[in-house]
C-alpha cells in the first residue's frame, strides 16, 4: 500500500462511521411508508448495502480483468479484496432483507427471481474465494474468470424485478422516490460506498503485505 | 293428637329424608352457584373450537412489531462491519508481526 492509500483508510473509516452514526438521526425523520410503515425503514441500510457489493464486484470485475489480460499482479490483489468485500456486503443484504420481509410479506423468504439471483451472485462469490484459499497454483486466473462472470451477473440480478413480476419492490422504487424518502436513502448510500472503499483500502493493504512477505521469503531462499 | 301422633311418630323418617332432601337441593344450588362464579370468572373466549373461518387481516394488537425487526438490520449491519474490520486487523497484525521477524532475521544474517 502506497502512503497515501495508508492514509486514505482512517480518513474514509472516519467519514463512514460520521455517515452511519447521523443516518438513524436522518431515518428516523422520514416519513412512513403507507402500506409498510415503520419496517419499511430497512430499505436504508438493505438498498444500499446491495449497492455497494455492487461497486465490490465492479472493481473485481474490472481487476479480474486487468490481470487476466495484462497479468498486473496489483489488480489481483485489488480482485481479491473486492471479493472478499463484496461478500461482506452481500451478507448484510442477505440478512436484512428477510428481516424486511417477514413483516413486510409475512415471510422470511421467497424462492423469487431477485432472491435467488442474489443468493446465487453471494455463492459465486464465496466460490472465488474458495478457490483463491485451496485451488493451488493457477487459481488465480481460474478465479479471474469467476471473478468476470460474477460482474456480467449484476445487470441481471438488478432488472430481475422488472423482467419477472416477483413480491420484491421493483428497481424503478429508487429513482421516482419522493425528497422525503431520497435524502435518508443517499445519506446511508453515501455512508455504504465509502465503508466500502475503507474496507477495500483495509484489505488491499493486508494482500500487499502478504506479497511483500512472500518476496522476502523468496529472497532468503535464493540466498 | 293424631297429628302430633303422626308427627311424633313419622318424625325421625321425615327428618332424616328432608336432611337428604335439604342436601341434595344445598348441592344442587351449590354447584349451580359454583359454575355460575367459574363461569363469570372465566374471560370469553373467541377462539373457534367448532371449526376455522378465514379473515382477510389479523387485528393490529396481533400483529409482529417492526421496531425490533429494524433495530435489529441495523444492529446486524454495525456487527458485520465491526466484525470484518475486527478479523481484517488481526490477520494484517499477524502478517506485519511475521514480516518484522523476517527482516531482523535476514538483518541479523547479513550483519553476522
Amino acid at each position: 500500500m502506497t502512503p497515501m492509500n495508508r492514509r486514505l483508510f482512517p480518513v474514509l473509516a472516519g467519514l463512514s462511521l460520521f455517515f452511519f452514526v447521523t443516518a438513524p438521526v436522518i431515518i428516523i425523520r422520514a416519513p412512513y411508508e403507507s402500506t409498510m410503515g415503520l419496517v419499511q425503514k430497512i430499505f436504508y441500510f438493505h438498498f444500499p448495502a446491495w449497492m455497494a457489493m455492487f461497486l465490490a464486484i465492479f472493481v473485481l470485475g474490472i481487476a479480474s480483468g486487468l490481470y487476466l489480460f495484462r497479468r498486473k499482479p496489483a489488480a489481483d490483489r485489488l480482485a481479491v479484496a473486492a471479493a472478499e468485500t463484496a461478500v461482506i456486503f452481500g451478507l448484510m443484504g442477505l440478512i436484512t432483507g428477510p428481516l424486511w420481509g417477514i413483516k413486510a410479506w409475512g415471510v422470511w423468504w421467497q424462492w423469487d427471481a431477485r432472491l435467488t439471483m442474489a443468493v446465487i451472485l453471494e455463492l459465486i462469490l464465496i466460490a472465488y474465494l474458495l478457490l483463491r484459499q485451496y485451488g493451488g497454483a493457477g487459481s488465480d486466473r481460474l478465479a479471474a474468470g469467476i471473478g468476470i462472470f460474477a460482474m456480467a451477473n449484476v445487470p441481471f440480478l438488478y432488472v430481475s424485478t422488472e423482467i419477472w413480476r416477483t413480491v420484491h419492490p421493483r428497481t424503478s422504487v429508487v429513482p421516482t422516490l419522493p425528497v422525503d424518502f431520497g435524502i435518508p436513502l443517499w445519506w446511508s448510500f453515501a455512508g455504504f460506498i465509502v465503508l466500502c472503499m475503507a474496507l477495500l483500502a483495509a484489505r488491499v493493504r493486508l494482500e500487499e503485505q502478504r506479497a511483500a512477505l512472500d518476496r522476502l521469503y523468496l529472497a532468503v531462499e535464493e540466498d | 293428637m293424631g297429628i302430633l301422633r303422626l308427627g311424633g311418630g313419622s318424625r325421625p323418617a321425615a327428618s332424616g329424608w328432608g336432611i337428604r332432601r335439604l342436601l341434595a337441593l344445598g348441592l344442587v344450588i351449590g354447584l349451580a352457584a359454583g359454575v355460575a362464579v367459574l363461569d363469570a370468572a372465566q374471560p370469553p373466549t373467541t377462539a373457534a373450537q367448532d371449526g376455522f373461518v378465514p379473515m382477510p387481516d389479523i387485528p393490529p394488537e396481533d400483529q409482529m412489531p417492526a421496531a425490533p425487526l429494524v433495530a435489529a438490520a441495523y444492529a446486524v449491519v454495525w456487527a458485520i462491519a465491526v466484525g470484518y474490520l475486527w478479523t481484517l486487523w488481526r490477520r494484517l497484525g499477524t502478517v506485519e508481526a511475521e514480516l518484522a521477524d523476517v527482516a531482523r532475521r535476514i538483518g541479523e544474517r547479513d550483519g553476522a
